[in-house]
């Protein structure tokens, strides 16, 4: 096949981003709803959704400032919900590492589930792309996810704003990540971890300063690894 | 909530989340990551949202709190739509409904 322009990748990429928006947007009014309810004001909020684009992360970080925990904690934990996008530099770099330096910037500060997931899909269904036209996908992408999660995050933010507070929404964060946790739940593994996590943080609550939090997690993540080890050296796979 | 903690947090994190997505792309190269190191990363996520999660449902902060047997129930059903759908919205729709339920009605 001929070498692909990049504008019919742009909007190859586009198309391809479109039904996130499903998913994008409410996950972004629920921020602004819920930052807004945890005493942010309008311009933290926005400035927190520009600068992060992180998602999960951000909801990590403000449960934890609600709950009046130090900054180093928060912090810690937040970047440790975000850690996978680490996995994402390093898995997409072979498609991407030769465009210009400025333009893996952009792309980094962007990097989050969607575009990776359509982007190292097309790039290994098509590997006869050219690099301008990788980054055209890529940017097609983020076309349509990126201003509606900025938009979505005002509009909730100032939905927020007119939501009276202390009608259960002390529960609606912790219910956020645990239904975001039932799909995260794909091997024995995860299973593991997850549990791990759950009994060392009711055994660590009493540490100081939100530290139990960084144990559980780190124990956690390290019986989730020790299990994918023995149960691969089983022969088990799922 | 203190306006100073909040600017730092915003600022940190998102130079912090910036340089996890850079790291490969901009500053490590195509040089691949030890597996050990991809084995952990993998459970990170899983491990430190439910540690985040079990205090608050256990020793609720606020008063106007739904009891906790309650909680635990609507917790555990959001869940479990969550792992059999696979479908965060299944679960959240769930988790709301649920709400409704304990606390308005």
């Amino acid at each position: 096949m001929a070498r692909m322009s990049a504008m019919s990748s742009f909007w190859r990429g586009f198309s391809g981003g479109l039904p996130f928006l499903l998913v994008v947007t409410p996950f972004a009014a629920l921020f602004g709803v819920l930052a807004t309810e945890a005493g942010l004001n309008l311009t933290q909020v926005m400035v927190f959704s520009l600068a992060t684009f992180a998602g999960a992360a951000q909801f990590a970080a403000l449960q934890l400032m609600q709950e009046n925990a130090p900054t180093l904690i928060v912090l810690a934990s937040a970047l440790a919900v975000n850690l996978r996008v680490a996995m994402y530099s390093a898995a997409i770099t072979p498609y991407l590492g030769e465009a210009p330096l400025w333009q893996r910037a952009l792309a980094a500060f962007f990097l989050v589930d969607q575009p990776f997931a359509l982007s190292t899909l097309e790039y290994e269904k098509r590997p006869e792309l050219s690099i301008p036209a990788r980054m055209a996908f890529y940017a097609g992408v983020l076309t349509p996810i990126a201003p509606a999660w900025y938009l979505c995050t005002y509009l909730g933010a100032v939905a927020g704003n007119a939501i009276p507070s202390g009608i259960g929404l002390d529960m609606a964060l912790p219910l956020t990540f645990i239904a975001m946790l039932g799909p995260m739940m794909r091997t024995v593994a995860h299973v593991v971890a997850a549990l791990t996590g759950i009994i060392l943080a009711i055994l660590f609550v009493s540490v100081p300063h939100n530290l139990g939090l960084i144990l559980a997690g780190m124990g956690g993540m390290m019986a989730g690894a020790q299990a994918e080890l023995i149960l691969k050296r089983r022969g088990y796979h799922g | 909530m203190d306006d100073t903690k909040v600017w730092i947090v915003i600022a940190a994190l998102s130079i912090g989340s910036f340089l996890l997505r850079f790291s490969f792309l901009g500053l490590i190269g195509d040089r691949g990551m030890p597996e050990w190191l991809m084995r952990h990363l993998r459970y990170t996520a899983v491990a430190i949202l439910p540690a985040m999660v079990t205090p608050l449902l256990i020793w609720p902060t606020d008063d106007s709190a739904a009891p906790v047997p309650e909680r635990l129930a609507i917790a555990g059903t959001t869940l479990a739509v969550g792992y059999l759908t696979k479908n965060v919205f299944a679960a959240m729709g769930v988790a709301l409904a649920a709400m409704v339920l304990t606390y308005w009605v």
